[in-house]
């Protein structure tokens, strides 16, 4: 099971920013292990949800190209303190992993 | 009868609805945008990727700005930020032109999200980081150089 995320959300004025940090190892699929020499298998998150209660506002996608745990920084316009704030991710796995914040 | 022929078929068939839906304007095209193809994650060389992305020639832009590194000690890490000036922003993708496959992230804002994203990026090799915005079904770009002293994908 994956680790949480780490979310924190302030509001600056009328928009909300909010910073994540997941824990994944996004490896590519091209790195190879230095004690056997073998390639390392590509485990990556693929897409990435956040949602303002309940309405989503960011979608994105990724691939091995984002550093080993990703952050990921956005702004709402429109949220306010006490919103409830959800990310949630899914890896070439399909591993899953969705932590919930308030907007402080 | 021969499965995969239909398959085939249906495939097509079902790519021309889309398309004939988005002349329509059923659905924007930062829709179509948003589930960010997974091919275009595996497209080689930074034309391609934009052909995978359904993005044909994107303009200039100087209201996009790109905050990163001017160089970078350590490509598996570089501080990426894009901040979009333009009204309507409805996606932002991020390229590393140089690695093996550029296209590094795709975001899709609704609701009240602001045209901006900030990420970490690993980078091959020194080279431009490339923001792509759409808005208004508009496609937009600009670009910084990043020089990289450690690759940081594989090795």
């Amino acid at each position: 099971m994956a680790e949480p995320m780490k979310i924190r959300a302030t509001m600056q004025g009328d928009v909300a920013d909010v910073k994540v940090l997941m824990n994944h190892p996004m490896e590519t699929g091209l790195r190879k292990d230095a004690k056997t020499g073998q390639l390392v298998p590509a485990h990556h998150i693929n897409t990435v949800t956040a949602k303002v209660n309940g309405a989503v506002v960011l979608e994105g996608s990724m691939a091995g190209g984002v550093s080993k745990n990703p952050f990921l920084g956005f702004k709402v316009k429109g949220a306010k303190a006490g919103d409830t704030i959800e990310l949630s991710w899914e890896d070439n796995k399909g591993d899953k992993r969705t932590d919930t914040a308030k907007i402080g | 009868m021969n499965a995969l022929r239909r398959n085939v078929l249906k495939g097509a068939t079902g790519a021309g609805a889309v398309a004939v839906a988005v002349a329509a304007g059923l659905i924007t095209p930062a829709r179509v945008l948003a589930a960010t193809p997974r091919a275009a994650f595996d497209a080689k060389g930074v034309p391609d990727t934009l052909k995978a992305l359904g993005i044909a020639s994107p303009a200039d832009s100087k209201d996009i700005t790109i905050k990163a590194p001017d160089i970078a000690e350590n490509g598996a890490v570089v501080p990426v930020e894009v901040t979009s000036g333009i009204a309507g922003t409805s996606a932002i993708a991020i390229l590393a032109e140089k690695n093996a496959s550029p296209l590094v992230a795709g975001f899709d804002f609704q609701g009240g999200a602001q045209g901006f994203i900030s990420t970490r990026i690993k980078m091959a090799n020194t080279s431009m980081v490339r923001a792509v915005v759409t808005a208004g079904g508009k496609t937009y770009t600009a670009a910084k150089e990043v020089k990289v002293t450690i690759g940081g994908c594989g090795g």
